[in-house]
């Protein structure tokens, strides 16, 4: 208290001091003490000249570092109206804008942004999710170097007519470019790298123009035939505030789905009419199934014609273990229906092996026999890569998506089918029939040759797998080439999402990621998404294995580990051969071995349940319980299997 | 990328003990000196290490032919599985590499195999 005191005295003799000081200074103090002097007496004081020219005088430059409305929240709402689930990027600073307004702004949801760590990852993982999904995944990307990692994934998925989405960030005006960075992440035409294999792309240059090109992107990408699609966002217009006198006035275009193009009526009539008629028809099924409808109008076209199908493993086109599943003989075959076969030549003709010199081709078709084929290829095509194939002679050519057309083709047929034909159908069936058991014996029985040989049979991987897949709602989401297609010869694939086909363009590099994109697709579904992976391909981007790790994406991956590319390793050796020489020094080149990589220590490294590697195949069964477990509990996991090389 | 039909190449082979006579059999080979030149002549890559073959090669352990006709076979293919001249592969090693296939043990019958029973 004393203290206090102390200080209350002194203070009171101070302010008096003062008071007599300040009395004395006032007759000569500077205007602004006068005035605030007198607005603590409550004078308002009159501001002076300088002031008066500082408040109205417009300044030389304003520094403002934050903005409520950047211009990447309007593309945020734009992506959202799309119905992304998800956006999958490896970061770049010339997104950086939407990558933070999606993750802000739109709450990361919806899209969802998965981490990647290489583009060929995005966008593979975008081609497996929309074959199972069916509709796009988002992509980001740097439209220079980003690209540049993604290129042959979107090629792969250009090949295989799927639709992916892909937004690239670049700096259009150079007088916002701020390093030498920025200058080496800009380019004039971002798209025009991968303008031979992709549908439409454009660089909008304003925010409506961003709107708008967005929507129409995803309305072409979803057009049959689906392709992927481009549209770069300009950094500047994602950091920049939105123009005030746009505040008002942008809005995000309604999104309208085209209706897919079935075939011409008169024509489809006429295909009707010859496969009626036909003795031996036979349906070659390319990508004809595009979602589940297409898998079942198949199957009823097929059953009322009692026609065998000839599934060339683009998609799930027909159930496996069908009747007519794989039966007829292209060389017996009086009508052939092809349905969205890329490869229609090659299917339809012969060429001299590899093992011989010289090229000579022969039709595979029987004289007099009609092939017709429902091909959207025909309405939309690009010249520089050839995906296209070899020109293809037919009979009847419908321009048109095949699953869009099957209905009015089911129902020209059934107004054709006379109880005669209805008979002969019958007749026909029954040899099918027949002949499918005994194609199913004669794979059974030669499953069982080398089933207990080390490293293990390919035969037995899949014997092994389909144990314990069989009560379970499951998903290949690989491709089987390679696996001398034993899943298919031995499971019973009978849904759409059981089986999504392979690369479209043999880009290797596509497995791995395509499976965690299809996997994550079927996440939700409850489904165990499977995936035969080859040792080569995994090697590309192994990347992808943490993303799967991080995003919780339960998938069984089971390596094919061969330790080689081994189709090269047999390309070679036809080399050597056709030489005399070195037909031991094919491996030189192609082998992955000494070392011999660690798969599941890879895995492992990743974050990713994993064990192996296992070269008895009496281990095998117990390992993928044990996988399966981690699966069902929504996670990945890996095993590594020494396989045979097919 | 080469996709074969596997019963194409087991026509073809098939085909081929039938346009090849069984001649009678040379001297008995080596199974293990066959078995190295098996892995070391790279036919394992299209045929599997036990023979047991694959989409890009037939099965030849055990095999159909004898070993006259496996080396008629192998000089001139069918389908396509290259051509191994002497100049790669001499009568005597392929009379090996026979001994080998020879060698491998039948499998057991489907029935036996419960992975592949309960798939019938």
């Amino acid at each position: 208290m004393a203290r206090s005191q102390n200080i209350s005295k002194t203070g009171r003799r101070g302010f008096l001091k003062g008071a007599a000081v300040g009395a004395a200074a006032l007759v000569a103090k500077p205007p602004l003490v006068a005035q605030t002097q007198q607005a603590q007496r409550g004078v308002v004081p009159q501001p002076s000249a300088v002031q008066a020219a500082r408040e109205t005088t417009p300044p030389p430059h304003v520094d403002v570092y934050t903005t409520d409305r950047p211009g990447s929240d309007f593309m945020a709402d734009v992506v959202k109206s799309l119905g992304f689930e998800y956006v999958a990027a490896n970061p770049g600073s010339s997104f950086r804008g939407l990558h933070e307004s999606l993750i802000n702004y739109g709450g990361n949801k919806d899209p969802e942004l998965l981490t990647c760590l290489h583009e060929e990852s995005s966008v593979a993982m975008a081609h497996g999710y929309a074959k199972i999904e069916g509709k796009p995944m988002l992509i980001m990307a740097h439209g220079t170097v980003g690209l540049q990692h993604a290129s042959m994934a979107i090629y792969n998925a250009y090949a295989d007519r799927v639709p992916v989405y892909v937004l690239l960030g670049n700096i259009q005006d150079e007088t916002w470019r701020r390093s030498d960075v920025e200058w080496a992440h800009s380019v004039q035409d971002a798209a025009s790298m991968v303008r031979d294999y992709t549908k439409w792309d454009d660089a909008p240059v304003s925010l409506a123009h961003f709107a708008e090109s967005a929507v129409r992107a995803y309305k072409i990408a979803m057009t049959p035939p689906m392709e992927p699609v481009v549209i770069v966002a300009d950094a500047v217009l994602q950091e920049e505030p939105v123009p005030e006198a746009d505040r008002g006035k942008l809005r995000v275009p309604k999104l309208s789905l085209s209706t897919p193009p079935a075939g011409d009526s008169a024509a489809i009539a006429e295909a009707a009419r010859m496969l009626v008629a036909a003795e031996n028809p036979l349906i070659l099924a390319g990508r004809a199934a595009r979602t589940p409808a297409g898998l079942k109008s198949l199957v009823e076209l097929a059953e009322m014609l009692q026609a065998p199908v000839q599934d060339r493993r683009f998609r799930m086109n027909f159930p496996t273990r069908h009747a007519l599943y794989g039966g007829g003989n292209i060389a017996d075959a009086d009508v052939i229906l092809a349905l969205e076969v890329p490869d229609l030549w090659n299917a339809t003709n012969s060429m001299t092996p590899v093992n011989k010199f010289g090229m000579e081709s022969r039709r595979l078709t029987k004289p007099g026999s009609k092939l017709i084929h429902i091909f959207a290829g025909d309405l939309y095509a690009k010249s520089n890569y050839q995906d296209f194939g070899r020109y293809a002679e037919v009979d009847l050519s419908i321009a048109a998506d095949a699953e869009a057309s099957l209905p009015e083709l089911i129902e020209a047929s059934k107004k054709l089918i006379t109880a005669d034909r209805k008979r002969a159908f019958a007749d026909r069936g029954a040899k099918l029939a027949e002949a499918a058991r005994k194609v199913r014996e004669r794979d059974l029985e030669q499953a069982s040759y080398g089933f207990d040989a080390s490293p293990i049979s390919t035969a037995r991987v899949s014997a092994e797998l389909w144990n314990q897949l069989k009560g379970e709602d499951w998903s290949l989401v690989s491709d089987v080439t390679f696996f001398s297609y034993w899943p298919l010869r031995l499971w019973d694939f009978n849904k759409y999402y059981h089986y999504i086909g392979g690369h479209g363009a043999y880009g290797i590099g596509y497995q791995a990621p395509a499976s965690v994109g299809a996997a994550l697709a079927n996440r939700k579904h409850g489904r165990i998404s499977v995936n035969i992976q080859c040792d080569g391909d995994i090697n590309y981007a192994p990347g992808v294995l943490w993303t799967a790790a991080h995003h919780k994406i339960p998938l069984l991956t089971v390596m094919h580990n061969n330790r080689a590319y081994h189709q090269e390793l047999m390309y070679v050796q036809d080399m050597a051969n056709r030489a005399q020489r070195g037909i031991d020094r094919a491996k030189i080149g192609t082998a992955i071995s000494d070392p011999n990589i660690d798969y599941a220590t890879m895995a492992k490294a990743y974050g990713m349940y994993s064990a192996g590697p296992i070269s008895d195949p009496k281990d095998l069964g117990p390992a993928i319980k044990a996988a399966l477990q981690v699966v069902k509990r929504g996670e990945p996991a890996l095993i590594d299997v020494i396989t045979q090389p097919r | 990328m080469r996709i074969i039909s596997f019963l194409v190449i087991a026509a073809a082979f098939l085909l081929a003990s039938v346009a090849f006579p069984q001649a009678p059999a040379p001297a008995a080979g080596d199974a293990a000196k066959g078995k190295d030149l098996f892995l070391k002549d790279g036919c394992y890559e299209c045929h599997g290490y036990a023979g047991q073959g694959s989409k890009d090669g037939a099965r030849i352990g055990p095999p159909v032919l004898n070993a006259q006709g496996l080396i008629r076979y192998v000089r001139r293919p069918a389908g396509a599985m290259p051509a191994f001249t002497e100049k790669v592969v001499t009568d005597a090693q392929l009379t090996d590499i026979y001994a080998y296939l020879k060698s491998i043990p039948a499998p057991k019958a489907v029935k036996d195999i419960p992975l592949l029973d309960q798939l019938k």
